[in-house]
């Protein structure tokens, strides 16, 4: 068994339900960029030069204080679904699985930190957190930076902060980010109104995978798009502020929804989780539509036999790369919408 | 899905899932790289860097000429900071708002440093503000005083610039 597969028998930190506000906030997430002085960003790199990177960051990663019981991913040497698998958890991002070579990962205990290496900047350090929880995010990152600085010299001007591949992310080289669940904002309509104003504040709002994702199963990731001229604890401040309206208008519309159309949000949900105990065939889109009602069900107290903790890891454990290594083998999309079927009528039926 | 290729319209039937395999692609397509040199296109044609000769505009470090990095959209190391000082500089006032990091540092008085010259910056835009308002109103002696803490705000500015730097 590798220490991929271990991953498997734990849940990751970020999807235990709890924290601060987690009946809407699954997740927490605070991501630093570093690059080491005079080298190469990755993009622009040879080979040779890309190897130097690597063999320089991977032992200081391993054996900073912060990283103690991490494991290291050499992305070359991971097979295809070792890598969505990586992916689906969110340790790693989409453009390591593209270009592998002479990339890799080093995983932290319960996956609260990991540390993508060679990634767009030479080094990518994220920390999650279950719930609302920036803070503590930016606290570990930090913390993990202090430890790395002391191993390897980045690169730093006094004027621009870090320095990064990106111009988009010189200063802090800081994205947070909170991963919120706002079905009663979508089913009130009011979701795209709250999604420009976020806009307008310089935030910007994904799907559950990031860039270029929609967001199915009502989940919006907002984060900071400004990394220069301000503070990191200003930064993570501000985007706290406007998470926190965020959060106040989704439990009104909630509240609203259960009191002008409760048989019908009732409804909703008890057909959700009536079709999620008895599918013998799903797909992953249908599944988090109602998953995602589900989810409601029991953050509203409509469903009360299965807990959060099991609704949210249903949302990862049947994503493909992870029914693949439950079965312990790869399966084609008709086989996983089976599987899929069959570990969530059985996880729900707390079996 | 309609695709616009080289002016040709192209009509694709997609199932869902490819769907959006393709629409990352054509998200890549027209990613940071399009609009950063859409930002720093303005900044080219400006006094900054009209002038120089074509050796300038690529970094000794790495090799990365100023083309490649509107090209790309990335910079080739962290000495090209330095090289394309003259187009960053505003490139990064647009897409922040402010080109001067205040965040955290490797060395701790740079921070102090920082905070400093960043509390003069504010006070200085404050007073310019203040100065605009009373030439309108024909205060002269207010707007005398202020041009005094205008220059010495500016010299302070300067100052602590030149300690960080």
């Amino acid at each position: 068994m590798t220490k991929i597969d271990h991953l498997l028998k734990h849940t990751c930190e970020w999807l235990k339900g709890t924290g601060p506000n987690s009946d809407i906030v699954m997740s927490s997430r605070v991501r630093l960029a570093r690059n080491l002085e005079k080298q190469p960003f990755s993009h622009w790199a040879t080979k040779k030069q890309e190897k130097e990177v690597l063999e320089a960051l991977e032992p200081a990663v391993l054996n900073c204080d912060a990283m103690s019981g991490s494991f290291l991913v050499p992305m070359g040497e991971a097979d295809d679904v070792d890598k969505q698998f990586l992916l689906e958890r969110h340790l790693i991002s989409r453009e390591h699985i593209v270009h592998p070579e002479h990339k890799s990962v080093v995983v932290g205990e319960r996956e609260v930190s990991s540390v993508m290496l060679n990634e767009e900047d030479h080094v990518r350090i994220q920390v999650m957190q279950s719930g609302f929880n920036l803070q503590e995010c930016w606290r570990i990152a930090n913390r993990l930076d202090d430890s790395l600085h002391k191993k390897v010299k980045f690169a730093f001007a006094p004027e621009w902060g870090y320095l990064t591949a990106c111009p988009t992310n010189t200063g802090t080289g800081l994205r947070a980010s909170v991963m919120l669940h706002l079905p009663a904002l979508v089913m009130t309509k009011q979701i795209t109104r709250v999604l420009q104003a976020i806009t307008k504040l310089g935030m910007t709002a994904r799907g559950l995978y990031g860039e270029g994702t929609e967001a199915e199963g009502n989940f919006f990731q907002i984060s900071n798009q400004v990394t220069l001229g301000s503070s990191e604890e200003d930064i993570t401040d501000n985007l706290e502020r406007i998470i926190r309206q965020v959060i106040g208008h989704e439990e009104n519309a909630r509240k609203t929804l259960m009191k002008q159309n409760r048989d019908i949000l009732h409804d909703k949900i008890w057909r959700a989780n009536g079709t999620l105990r008895s599918a013998h065939i799903i797909n992953t889109t249908e599944m988090l539509g109602l998953l995602s009602m589900v989810r409601l069900g029991v953050d509203m107290g409509v469903i009360n036999d299965i807990d959060r903790r099991a609704v949210n890891e249903l949302f990862i454990l049947t994503q493909p790369a992870h029914l693949q290594k439950i079965e312990g083998k790869v399966l084609n999309t008709a086989q996983r919408d089976i599987k899929r079927a069959n570990l969530i009528r059985r996880r729900l039926e707390g079996r | 899905m309609t695709e616009i290729v080289n002016d040709q319209i192209t009509k694709l039937n997609l199932c869902e899932s490819c769907a959006k395999e393709k629409g990352s692609d054509v998200e890549q397509h027209f990613g940071i790289a399009d609009l950063l040199a859409a930002l720093s296109d303005v900044e080219t044609a400006s006094p900054h860097t009209a002038g120089l000769p074509p050796s300038k505009n690529k970094c000794a470090h790495c090799g990365m000429g100023y083309e490649d990095f509107k090209k790309i959209g990335r910079l080739g190391c962290s000495e090209c900071y330095i090289t394309f000082k003259a187009t960053l500089t505003p490139l990064l006032k647009r897409i922040h708002g402010s080109p001067q990091h205040l965040g955290k540092s490797p060395n701790p008085e740079h921070l102090k440093e920082q905070k400093i010259s960043s509390r003069f910056l504010e006070e200085l835009e404050a007073a310019k503000d203040e100065l605009q308002k009373a030439v309108k109103k024909e205060e002269f002696e207010v707007a005398a005083s202020l041009r005094d803490k205008i220059k010495f705000l500016e010299k302070k500015v300067k100052e602590a610039k030149g300690h960080a730097s």
